[in-house]
């Protein structure tokens, strides 16, 4: 089975954008304060974007406006890869990488929305309120912003990459899913070099009311993820944009790349969740399928989400011993949905890169120096579970 | 390379076991099949909801599933579970659990107006915006309607329900999906990562807003007079694709696996070609490169020639560009040989059927195979001079098919090819 390293890290999040920039921020002996809005969408909070010049990854105008933040943020990031392992703009090699993507639904145009649920206050016609106004006051290109698999077709237009084209859909399970598939496909000797990852626009009030219909959002202010336990629970979104290049390592080293790590294996699963045992002997499978023993350092994307993210806290320190160093990253960025276990694995990439580990997020994480490898872990906030181990090349 | 239960390239080979379909025709493959052959029309005027002032007024939708509310995600899941349980039954694992994943090609679902009209009136003392509907759902919890509209519940459910293994896959490649379903359960059990897989596909999105959106770019015909007349692929006059629903499920086991259990073999997945295109959102290249591209990766993966193909099903939307495309693409790679290949197109008959277009057209061309006939593309009355092709017109036609080319291409650049076999030979 070949070999798959890590070779380029695309990453924007609340803290700014790029790699490196990421590890001098987080990577430092204390955790800086998360960056965090807790006023625009009260009571409830979100990490936002900071701001963005689209133009220096999507240089052509009309290109960013055939599209809506999500899918910016996503072909921003995808670019940022690209050119962090030195593939951008070279034809020959993005013409041949294979993109694989976890992405949601797009924006919906909120203005219209609202001016159509005013007028629909003061009719019992709804249906025909809806026959006259979204043929007049939908964009024509706004339906391209949303379809699922347009993240993807957006990369292959501004970077060109087209080897093949494949979108996941799910929460958080897609991310994990479009890791999985990309590892196999590398490990199999049907791809050679592959771009995956995703993006999530937290500051869209419709993701979060498709949240909040499940009452999964938090409500208890701008609390870190284990903390927020105590006070019931609920996940925080974040605005993020996560990308990775995964490639065969002996066509790494034939180009001279430099690897941040080796991505060593993958295990997924999803059932009910409403029977905390079942879950619970789930997990502990999934966990018995991975090399890792006591005191492997751990990156959490743990929603926050009462009950599942307190047992997946107990489960991990049950197999890895009560001082092992867990961070829940999304405590800093947020839950990035389908981002968000691309992006606590690129996070794992860097500090095993940096040979180090990122300082505690919150009291109930244990310090630790470096990591001689890391679990990165995913529990999705609803459904799907998944683990990804990461090891230093 | 080959040997008993490997193919070509030394991979194991990949048969298919159990089928089910659902389209405006019908539900099963014989209520579809019978229709699909004697040149039957599922196109019909739009009931689910007032077309009135719309540019389109039909659709292929299917009514007739029961369904627990009437919504994209509630048809969607009711006519997968529908085909599942169907393509289950054939293969004989009905009942007992699936030994391998779940890859669902699924629809694009999000909250619909319905929902947000009744979130506001959960909250009439508020002023209507999307505040409203927040502290609507603040309030009471939604459990079925936030169920309903997340983009991997029907795969959970079916996981659930069938009992199929892992994480089950949701994806999208838009109108490919159907097809990239079957590749991907293709490649698992190539990769030896499973000895089955369940691929399918569903597609209810036939809303209101979902047609507009359709209307808005230009794709959908208007030709409401004849609704059973307005999907005419590769016809001079095609103006446009039909929106339509359906939905189709394929039991794939490894041949060893099939035969081990005895299981009876439908037929062969023997390739499948991928290639995305870069051009443009919502068009193909004008050079035709990246769909040429994956026919060619589809015939190689197979380890065919294009002698070898007695059949192809077209993509075929009735858009002047596609079928255009798809002629020129297939001529560059089938030379003049293109023009004796019969070719139909199913969709003159169910119209597009979306996300669920590649599988229900897959099932559709293993039926071709078994059943030794080619369906018909309809409505060919005004041939289009510049696509000479021989569309099998208006009427069914016996043949020998051992080797279908099943094209399936969406927006956002993707083209997803398969070549599917008679039989393991």
């Amino acid at each position: 089975m070949r070999e798959v390293w890590i070779t380029g890290i695309g990453l924007v999040s609340c803290f700014g954008e790029g790699a490196e920039h990421h590890w001098r921020t987080l990577g430092g002996p204390t955790a800086p304060a998360p960056i965090i809005d807790c006023e625009r969408f009260k009571p409830y909070c979100v990490h936002p974007l900071p701001e963005m010049d689209w133009s220096k990854q999507i240089p052509r105008r009309g290109d960013q406006r055939q599209m809506e933040n999500w899918q910016r943020l996503g072909t921003y990031a995808a670019g940022l890869a690209l050119e962090d392992c030195g593939f951008k703009d070279n034809e020959e090699l993005v013409s041949t990488m294979d993109l694989v993507v976890a992405a949601g639904g797009g924006e919906r145009d909120i203005a219209v929305d609202e001016e159509i649920l005013r007028e629909a206050a003061k009719r019992n016609d709804r249906d025909m309120l809806l026959n006259e106004r979204l043929p007049f006051d939908l964009r024509p290109t706004l339906f391209l912003a949303q379809l699922s698999n347009l993240l993807a077709g957006n990369i292959s237009i501004v970077h060109k990459v087209t080897g093949s084209s494949r979108t996941y859909m799910g929460e958080e399970g897609a991310g994990i899913t479009a890791i999985e598939n990309g590892l196999a496909r590398i490990r199999a000797g049907q791809s050679t070099h592959l771009l995956v990852g995703g993006a999530f626009n937290a500051e869209r009030i419709d993701l979060l009311l498709s949240l909040e219909l499940g009452h999964f959002a938090s409500r208890s202010g701008a609390e870190p993820v284990w903390a927020r336990q105590a006070s019931g629970g609920g996940t925080i979104t974040g605005s993020v944009g996560a990308f990775i290049v995964l490639e065969e390592a002996e066509h790494a080293r034939a180009r001279g790349a430099r690897p941040y790590a080796r991505l060593a294996a993958i295990v997924s699963d999803l059932g009910p969740r409403d029977n905390d045992d079942k879950t619970r002997a789930r997990i502990d499978a999934l966990l018995d399928r991975l090399p890792v023993r006591a005191g492997t350092a751990v990156m959490s994307g743990a929603s926050g989400c009462k009950g599942i993210t307190g047992l997946e806290f107990d489960t991990l320190r049950r197999h890895l011993g009560e001082e092992t160093a867990i961070r829940a990253y999304t405590t800093m960025i947020g839950n990035a949905v389908e981002a968000n276990f691309p992006a606590g694995v690129a996070l794992a990439a860097l500090a095993l890169f940096h040979k180090g580990f990122y300082p505690p997020f919150e009291e109930a994480e244990k310090p630790l120096a470096a990591a001689s490898k890391i679990l990165v872990s995913s529990i999705g906030h609803y459904r799907g579970e998944g683990f990804a181990l990461v090891e230093p090349v | 390379m080959a040997g008993r239960y490997t193919d070509h390239l030394g991979r194991p080979i990949v048969v298919v076991t159990g089928m089910g379909v659902v389209t405006s025709l019908g539900r099963g493959k014989k209520e579809n099949w019978a229709a699909l052959t004697a040149g039957r029309s599922g196109i019909h005027r739009i009931t689910r909801f007032p077309t009135d002032g719309l540019a389109t007024t039909i659709a292929g939708t299917v009514d007739f599933m029961e369904t627990e509310e009437v919504s994209a995600p509630a048809i969607s899941f009711a006519m997968a579970d529908a085909t599942v349980g169907e393509a289950l039954d054939e293969a004989g694992f009905n009942g007992s659990g699936f030994p391998g994943p779940l890859f669902f090609a699924a629809p694009p679902v999000e909250l619909e107006w319905q929902h947000r009209f009744t979130l506001m009136a959960e909250k009439p003392e508020m002023e209507p915006c999307y505040n409203q509907l927040l502290a609507a759902a603040h309030d009471d919890h939604h459990e079925r309607m936030h169920a309903l509209i997340q983009l991997g519940t029907i795969a959970y459910r079916l996981a659930d329900k069938y009992g199929t293994k892992g994480l089950p896959i949701s994806l999208s490649t838009a109108c490919a999906s159907g097809a990239t379903a079957i590749q991907q359960g293709v490649e698992a059990i190539r990769r030896g990562e499973a000895e089955a897989t369940l691929c399918a596909a569903s597609d209810g999105s036939v809303t209101a807003e979902g047609l507009i959106r359709f209307s808005l770019l230009s794709a959908l015909t208007t030709q409401n007079d004849k609704p059973e007349k307005a999907s005419r692929p590769f016809s001079k006059d095609r103006s446009g694709f039909v929106m339509s629903e359906g939905s189709a499920a394929l039991v794939l086991e490894s041949l060893e696996h099939a035969m081990a259990r005895g299981a009876e073999i439908l037929g062969v997945v023997r390739g499948v070609g991928e290639k995305a295109d870069s051009f443009h959102r919502t068009r193909s290249s004008p050079d035709g490169k990246p769909v040429i591209t994956a026919i060619r990766l589809g015939l190689e993966d197979a380890g065919v020639d294009t002698g070898d193909i007695d059949y192809i099903n077209a993509h075929g939307t009735s858009t002047p560009e596609n079928d255009r495309m798809e002629y020129n693409s297939l001529k560059a790679v089938f030379g003049d040989a293109i023009h004796a290949i019969p070719i139909s197109s199913n969709k003159s008959m169910i119209g597009h059927t979306l996300t669920a277009g590649g599988a229900v057209e897959a099932v559709f061309s293993f039926l071709t195979m078994c059943e030794g006939v080619i369906p018909p593309t309809i409505n060919y009355d005004n041939p289009d001079p510049d696509i000479p092709l021989d569309v099998v017109p208006n009427v069914k036609r016996q043949a020998r098919v051992t080797t279908v080319l099943s094209n399936s291409f969406g927006f956002g650049g993707q083209n997803a090819c398969l070549v599917l076999g008679a039989d393991v030979g």
